[in-house]
């Protein structure tokens, strides 16, 4: 019986101070020794429960073990067979609450670190020479149009383009990458991995258009018409953002977090005005939520040389959404937490810009809709905390433009495309969705599931459209 | 890449562009926008259609010179390639299909009006454009729009061109002597189309503005837009760009627009300098 090390082999990572006026990325990631130390530490279970906790199923007792005996080669071809993004994952997913969350150490000791091995792999493979990405053994005629370039969309785009489909991937914006891009700081995901990937899929044989916004640039009907798409996929993500309602909302200085990442992720105005994109970068900030987005913006205001920059969030820190690491990173690196305070208001100064959030202090009461307990404001608790630049992190809804913009695409009552778990089939024959706008906001990893699961729908569906085709004596197309 | 195929001076500092669009000009609607960006370093910025041409496959934007992407625009020449342009964003203009419409433009806002003139007409629309400028010399698009309207009326701040005054001032005269016009537009800087709003609230006339707040995406992503419309928030960039004048919070709207007037002037500045 090995000794099993009862704490997670410590990930290096960057000095709490000194990173407080630096974009790189914080989590440096293991060395060998490192990742063989945690690797050893996997009891390779007979019925690895934590495979069950995958929402793309990687085998991860295989990989580990594969990692633990050195051949790392072996790891990566046992990830890549099931996930297409493991730099990406292994950096951003909340493994707590997934595949670390079922592992048979837990109870007694840490678990395995499956999330840092993951990247550990991942990392080492994109320093190992490349052989260039192999193309698909066997072309097949028709082609699929992939509509945003978030998770979900590049892992559909990548089965489909190992399938063999000539795979068109639509964005709006000017960058490849979705959230990946213009939601996640550079110090938890480093762009050059999202542009590594984006390589790798080009090498496949996968276009990609950027400034194309589907919906008004083309419609789903002409991609499915005149421009010859067998199929489409909708990941067009939850992109629409959630605002308080209250008084103040519109004052100067208070930005969605959508917005304010954007700014500083996409547009990169944390070097204006080398950048031409501003973003302001006050002394107090206080960003209202405390999900991943809630961390990064807090984190990205420490950055932009916050000296107080506060969470609010209206539950306890167990209600929190956010991953346990970037919860910790963020209290390192000097965040402050006002938990159980809810906002009222918003005040303004005589320019329109906001100076302070008037917040109501919360008690918790029965548990609401989503399981967790209700925060019930407690009368004559008001306080007032200051802040020059307010970040709100509430979520966000489904992006509207696709079903505003599709004749048969049923929604849900909350705009979400209504689309089959298991494929991604909507209501519009030949029209696959999955991610954020099938599910609502969720995470990077179960969108990159439903990309997956729709790649093998839309498969399956092409090629009896085509038999049917033949069948009818016709060669191709959906009419 | 989108090609600049044409670049007309229609002033010293507002320049028109005629662009290379395809996709764009066959689904352009009167009223949308496009958004630009010109560098790997550059912001994006919404501009109005003032014209698209799906046969030719081509948009028309009219651009004034006022900061520094502004002026990075104005100095594009024929042949130069923009970097990112996406569009046709926002909702076409509502728009009736009888009556007499007074489309009122300032300054750059003659050109944003000159799509809605021709839908107009084309629906069969009786056409008064009211177009005003600093001085003689800025009025813009005289060529395009007047043969566009059935009836054009121009003034200016300092009188050298037809009425002596602002846009609003003309409307009010023409409507105090009874002009039958059943709708209104007006496009272009935000105290003109507030000062306008002003002056059809009493008679209740039917007043859309075009509204042109910060924007970042275009898409309806970001909320960096939002303008309180009738007490609700509404994003300019996939609601409008077009609402009802008489339930816009103007002042807000005011306020919001010069978020960042410091940034701008520092990147105008820097640009000069070099």
């Amino acid at each position: 019986m090995p000794i099993v090390y009862p704490a997670k082999t410590a990930m290096p990572q960057l000095d709490p101070v000194a990173r407080r006026a630096l974009w790189d990325e914080v989590a440096v990631g293991y060395t060998v020794e490192r990742a063989l130390a945690e690797a050893r530490r996997c009891v390779q279970c007979q019925d690895p429960l934590c495979e069950q906790g995958c929402p793309v199923g990687v085998p991860i007792r295989d990989f580990i073990r594969r990692v633990a005996l050195g051949d790392f080669a072996g790891a990566s071809d046992l990830i890549r067979l099931k996930n297409v993004l493991p730099a990406i994952c292994g950096r951003v997913c909340p493994v707590e609450h997934q595949c670390e969350r079922l592992c048979a150490t837990l109870g007694r000791l840490d678990p395995v670190g499956i999330g840092r091995l993951e990247r550990f792999v991942a990392d080492w493979e994109r320093a190992q020479p490349r052989d260039g990405g192999a193309p698909a053994v066997e072309r097949q005629p028709e082609k699929v149009a992939i509509v945003g370039s978030g998770p979900a969309g590049l892992t559909a785009a990548s089965d489909l383009a190992q399938l063999g489909y000539g795979v068109t991937v639509y964005e709006a914006l000017h960058a490849i990458g979705g959230v990946l891009r213009y939601g996640i700081p550079e110090f938890r995901l480093p762009k050059a991995i999202v542009d590594e990937d984006v390589e790798r899929l080009r090498g496949l044989g996968v276009d990609f258009e950027t400034n194309v916004v589907v919906g008004k640039t083309v419609t789903i009907d002409e991609l499915l018409g005149p421009l010859g798409y067998s199929a489409v996929f909708v990941g067009t993500g939850a992109g629409s953002p959630v605002f308080l309602g209250i008084p103040g909302e519109n004052l100067k200085c208070v930005y969605s977090a959508n917005e304010y990442l954007t700014r500083v992720n996409l547009m990169r105005a944390y070097s204006f005005p080398d950048y031409d994109t501003p973003v302001k970068r006050p002394a107090k900030a206080i960003v209202i939520g405390a999900g991943d987005t809630a961390m990064d913006a807090v984190r990205v205001s420490i950055r932009l040389g916050a000296e107080e920059a506060r969470i609010v969030y209206r539950r306890s820190e167990r209600e929190m959404g956010a991953r346990a690491e970037d919860y910790r990173r963020a209290s390192e690196e000097g965040a402050i937490f006002e938990w159980l305070t809810m906002p009222t208001r918003f005040l303004g100064d005589d320019e329109g810009r906001v100076r302070a959030v008037e917040c109501l202090r919360t008690e918790l009461g029965e548990p609401d809709e989503s399981g967790r307990r209700r925060p019930v404001p407690v009368p004559g608790s008001e306080i007032v905390l200051e802040a020059n630049l307010v970040v709100i992190a509430l979520g966000t809804n489904p992006n509207p433009l696709v079903p505003q913009t599709t004749a048969g695409l049923e929604t849900d009552r909350h705009g979400c495309v209504v689309a089959d778990p298991e494929t991604g089939a909507t209501s519009r024959p030949g029209v696959f969705a999955g991610g954020d706008i099938a599910t609502g906001a969720a995470t990077v990893i179960l969108a990159m599931g439903a990309g997956r699961r729709a790649a093998t729908a839309i498969h399956s569906y092409v090629q009896s459209s085509r038999q049917k085709g033949s069948d009818n004596g016709h060669g191709h197309g959906l009419g | 890449m989108a090609t600049v195929l044409e670049k007309r001076e229609l002033t010293p500092v507002t320049k028109l562009f005629v662009v290379d669009a395809p996709l764009v000009a066959e689904h352009a609607q009167p009223g949308q926008f496009v958004i630009m960006r010109l560098d790997p370093h550059g912001e994006r910025v919404p501009i109005s259609l003032t014209d698209f041409d799906p046969a030719r496959g081509t948009v028309t934007l009219v651009v004034q010179q006022v900061g520094k992407t502004s002026g990075m625009i104005c100095s594009l020449e024929e042949g130069d390639e923009v970097l990112d342009l996406a569009g046709p964003l926002g909702c076409a203009a509502p728009f009736p299909d009888d009556g007499h419409a007074v489309l009122v433009g300032g300054g750059f806002g003659a050109g944003a009006v000159y799509p809605l003139a021709r839908e107009l007409r084309r629906r069969g629309v009786r056409i008064t454009s009211i177009v005003g400028a600093r001085t003689a010399e800025l009025v813009i698009l005289r060529d395009l729009l007047e043969p566009a309207s059935d009836e054009y009326l121009v003034c200016t701040d300092d009188g050298s061109v037809g009425y002596h005054g602002f846009t609003a001032a003309l409307l009010g005269d023409e409507l105090a002597k009874g002009a039958p016009y059943t709708v209104c537009y007006a496009v272009g800087p935000v105290a003109m189309m507030r000062a306008v709003a002003e002056t059809t609230r009493p008679s209740g006339l039917k007043t859309f503005v075009s509204l042109d707040p910060i924007m970042l995406d275009g898409t309806g992503m970001c909320g960096a837009c939002r303008v309180t419309v009738g007490g609700e928030t509404k994003f300019a960039c996939v609601d409008g760009p077009f609402f009802d004048a008489h339930e816009v919070a103007f002042d807000e709207a005011v306020v919001r627009s010069k978020m960042y007037v410091d940034e701008e002037r520092l990147a105008l500045e820097l640009a000069e300098a070099t």
